[in-house]
C-alpha cells in the first residue's frame, strides 16, 4: 500500500479546513475594538477617579453612591466591568496557550478563566443596577448629603 | 493559484553542496526581532496586561463592596489611601498607561498601511506620550497620597 503525499502548490490561498464561525478571528477583532473603547472609558474612570478633585483620598462610600445613582456612570461602569474583563480574559487564555503545553493543565486554566469571569460578571452587573446609594438605616455620615430627604 | 516551484521540492540528492560561512549578523541574538524594540514591547504588553487582569480581579470584587454595606466599602477602600498602596497605584496606572498607548501601536501596525515599517518608531512615541502622561499625573497623585 502506498500512501500518495499532497503538496499544496507554494503561495496556494490557506484553504480552511473546519467549517462554522471563526472564534479565533473573532477573538483577534474584539481585543482590537474593546482595545480601542477601554483605552477612552479608562482614562475618563482614572481622570474621574483619580486626577479630578482629592483624587484617591476622595473615593468613599458617598463618592461612588453619588456616581451610580447616575444612569450614565451605571451604564459606563457597566461597559468597562464587560469589556475590560472579557479582554483580560481573552488575553490571559493567549498566555495560557503559548505558555501550557499539556492539554489537560490547558484545560483546567481554561475553566477556571471561564469560571471566574462568568462570576465576576454576574456579581459586578448585580451590583452596578441593584445599588442603593441611600440603605436603610446607613450611618447618615457615610451616605452622600442627597440621602437627608430619604433618611 | 498556480505557482512555479523553483528549485529542488524533494531530498532527493546525497551530492555534497558547498554552503558558504554564514557572515556575521548585524543583528544581536540573530533574528530580525530578538532582543529589539518589538520583543520589547511584546514583554511590556504581557507583563503589564498580566499584572492588570489580576487588579481588576480585586477592583471588581471590592467595589462590590458597596452592596454589602458603606462600613465595609470604606474600610477595604481605606487600605487604598496608605502610602504603600500609593505607590502600587502608581505603578498601576503607569502599566495601564501603557498597555494603552502600545495597544494602540499594535493596532496601527496591523491595519494601518505602513504601520510596520514604523513600529520602531511608534514605539518611542509610545514611550514619549507615556512619560509626558506620567509627568502630569505623578505628582498630583503623590500630594494626594501623602497630603499636601
Amino acid at each position: 500500500m502506498t500512501t500518495e503525499l499532497t503538496l499544496d502548490a507554494p503561495r496556494a490561498p490557506h484553504a480552511r479546513t473546519k467549517r462554522g464561525i471563526n472564534w479565533e478571528k473573532w477573538g483577534w477583532i474584539y481585543m482590537r475594538v474593546s482595545g480601542v473603547l477601554l483605552v477612552v472609558l479608562i482614562f475618563g474612570h482614572l481622570f474621574v477617579n483619580l486626577f479630578l478633585g482629592d483624587g484617591v483620598s476622595q473615593i468613599d462610600f458617598a463618592f461612588v453612591a453619588g456616581k451610580l445613582s447616575d444612569p450614565f456612570w451605571q451604564w459606563y461602569d457597566f461597559a468597562l466591568l464587560v469589556l475590560a474583563l472579557v479582554h483580560g480574559t481573552n488575553g490571559m487564555r493567549t498566555i495560557v496557550n503559548d505558555y501550557v503545553a499539556k492539554a489537560s493543565v490547558r484545560r483546567i486554566l481554561h475553566t477556571a478563566l471561564v469560571a471566574s469571569t462568568a462570576v465576576l460578571l454576574v456579581l459586578g452587573t448585580l451590583v452596578l443596577f441593584t445599588f442603593d446609594p441611600c440603605p436603610a438605616g446607613a450611618d447618615p455620615e457615610l451616605v452622600a448629603s442627597f440621602c437627608e430627604d430619604i433618611l | 493559484m498556480p505557482a512555479k516551484a523553483s528549485g529542488a521540492g524533494a531530498m532527493s540528492s546525497s551530492a555534497t553542496i558547498e554552503v558558504p560561512v554564514p557572515r556575521r549578523s548585524v543583528i544581536p541574538g540573530g533574528t530580525l526581532y530578538r532582543g529589539n524594540e518589538g520583543m520589547w514591547s511584546w514583554v511590556l504588553h504581557r507583563i503589564t496586561g498580566v499584572a492588570i487582569y489580576f487588579f481588576l480581579l480585586v477592583h471588581i470584587l471590592d467595589t462590590a463592596l458597596v452592596r454589602v454595606s458603606p462600613e465595609a466599602y470604606n474600610i477595604v477602600i481605606g487600605a487604598y489611601k496608605t502610602p504603600i498602596m500609593g505607590l502600587g497605584e502608581l505603578a498601576l496606572v503607569g502599566a495601564i498607561g501603557f498597555h494603552a498607548l502600545n495597544g494602540l501601536r499594535i493596532i496601527l501596525v496591523d491595519f494601518w498601511g505602513v504601520g510596520t515599517r514604523h513600529q520602531k518608531a511608534m514605539f518611542y512615541v509610545v514611550l514619549g506620550v507615556w512619560l509626558v502622561l506620567m509627568i502630569g499625573f505623578t505628582p498630583r497623585h503623590l500630594i494626594n497620597v501623602f497630603g499636601g
